[in-house]
């Protein structure tokens, strides 16, 4: 018998206003024990895909279907968001409070969680990270690095059931690599993520989905 | 531009932002009331107080008065030699003269100025902006304001950041600023882009604030609470409060 689905795309159809299609008729299905890694050239609609995903982008057809329940409007989207951990290709669209703990804290804060699991939470993701004392710090004032993980954490401090992430390896360093590759083990979460970087994907993941250039 | 301006954990520095916030405004609505030298004076002294508890850095603190007093300058230019109430002529040069009431009013606004920055300066450098904007939240300030505040701080950085990595990217390409039609076109362009990258980004922000959970309400991460301390700064302030108001009266 196959595991549970979490995601499932159908004949998912999408181009953008005046714009040749990006997605046509695009197919995924991605059960619960996978680790899936997205790859394609630039331009091919890798993050317009995880876009669609999240709800952020209306297909003009086919069908989206998450945690066993078809989505299809905004409010559909809205109860399952934080459940699925988020992390954008910029971190600094991501990060956009004044300090790290106030970004860490935002998701809980709208979860309606307490004061004092939120400070707990907080707390064991820096711990989490590696990034303990990094309360306070402001976060425009981070490195490329240290901003991308915070902007991993800011999606684990919802608690997500799986995490989905474009390109978290661009302008990092092989040790900060190898640091978000142990994050992403210990998560102990499935997850999809965009890169370019192949040997990274093979580490990190159990299965490759190449998105080629839609040539109609 | 850092968020704290001058972290630490001093007396003033664990004071509760609500209180520090209120108490800023009665000091300055004070100070715009004093009448008398002696009374000013005193405002300045206590802002001076505060700002030792606060234990402020005298570099920063000083630069930032001297911009305060920049502004003042004028004052003094103007104020003694346009008195038009007939005064006591203390000196004057060809056709202005200066009056000796002049000079008291021109004294008299450099203090209050100086006190009201200077408290300011000590309660508002030693909270985070996240706390003020909470605590002012709190007090009443409306969600949306208090949004756009913080999103302004945050974002502020970010495009200068972008406008300076612009103007690079000019002149890497061997762009030099002359009094030309290109020049002016590329200007145009630089703050055409930078626009249209910030719309761009806000649009981004939003879709990242939809992933967290976002539904238009804002909530802020502070929870505050009156302590002993906080009551040990409403005497002082009383205390200090009272002491301009008497001095000022008589
Ligand atoms: N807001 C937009 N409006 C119009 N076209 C867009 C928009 N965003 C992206 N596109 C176009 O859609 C296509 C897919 O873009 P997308 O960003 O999804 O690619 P990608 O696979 O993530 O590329 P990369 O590897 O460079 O990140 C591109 O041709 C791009 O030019
Ligand atoms: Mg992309």
């Amino acid at each position: 018998m196959s595991s549970k689905v979490l995601i499932e795309v159908a004949d998912l159809n999408f181009a953008y206003p005046d714009r040749p299609k990006v997605l046509n008729n695009f197919n995924l299905t991605w059960r619960a024990e996978e680790r899936i890694g997205l790859a394609g050239p630039n331009g091919v609609g890798k993050s317009t895909l995880l876009f669609l995903i999240m709800g952020l982008l209306k297909a003009q057809s086919g069908v989206i279907e998450i945690f066993g329940k078809q989505r299809r409007e905004e409010k559909d989207f809205q109860a399952i968001r934080p459940q699925m951990g988020f992390v954008f290709q910029d971190a600094n669209d991501q990060l956009f409070c004044p300090t790290v703990a106030d970004d860490l804290a935002f998701g809980p804060l709208n979860l309606g969680l307490g004061h004092d699991e939120i400070h707990r939470i907080v707390e064991r993701v820096l711990a989490r990270l590696g990034l303990m004392g990094f309360e306070h710090r402001v976060t425009y004032d981070l490195s490329g690095g240290e901003k991308k993980l915070v902007a991993i954490g800011s999606a684990l401090s919802l608690n997500p059931r799986l995490l989905i992430l474009d390109e978290p390896t661009a302008n990092l360093d092989p040790v900060t690599v190898a640091r978000l590759e142990g994050v992403l083990a210990e998560s102990g979460l499935p997850y999809l993520v965009v890169s370019h970087d192949h040997e990274f994907l093979d580490r990190v993941t159990t299965r490759r989905l190449e998105i080629r250039p839609n040539l109609s | 531009m850092t968020c704290d301006l001058h972290p630490g954990s001093s007396f003033l520095h664990q004071l509760d932002p609500r209180l520090k916030i209120v108490i800023v405004a009665i000091w300055s609505f004070l100070a715009a009331l004093i009448q008398t030298l002696p009374a000013a004076s005193f405002a300045l002294a206590g802002s001076l107080l505060f700002a030792l508890a606060g234990r402020l850095s005298p570099r920063e603190t000083l630069t930032r008065l001297v911009k305060v007093n920049a502004f003042l300058l004028v004052i003094w230019f103007l104020i003694p030699f346009s008195f038009s109430m007939p005064g006591r002529t203390v000196g004057s040069f060809g056709f202005f003269t200066v009056t000796a009431e002049g000079l008291q009013l021109a004294l008299l606004l450099t203090l209050k100025a100086n006190a009201v920055a200077l408290g300011a300066l000590a309660f508002f450098g030693t909270s985070s902006v996240t706390q003020l904007a909470a605590a002012a939240h709190r007090l009443g300030a409306s969600e949306k304001i208090t949004a756009i505040f913080l999103l302004m701080l945050r974002y502020f950085h970010v495009i200068r950041q972008e406008y300076v990595r612009l103007r690079l990217a000019m002149k890497v390409r061997a762009f030099r600023p002359t009094f030309s039609l290109h020049t002016y076109r590329s200007y145009a362009n630089l703050v055409g882009m930078l626009m249209v990258r910030s719309m761009d980004r806000a649009g981004r922000v939003h879709a990242a604030m939809l992933c967290r959970g976002y539904t238009g309400r804002f909530w802020f991460y502070d929870h505050f609470s009156f302590t002993r301390l906080d009551l040990a700064g409403v005497a002082l302030a009383i205390l200090l409060v009272a002491g301009v108001l008497v001095l000022n009266v008589i």
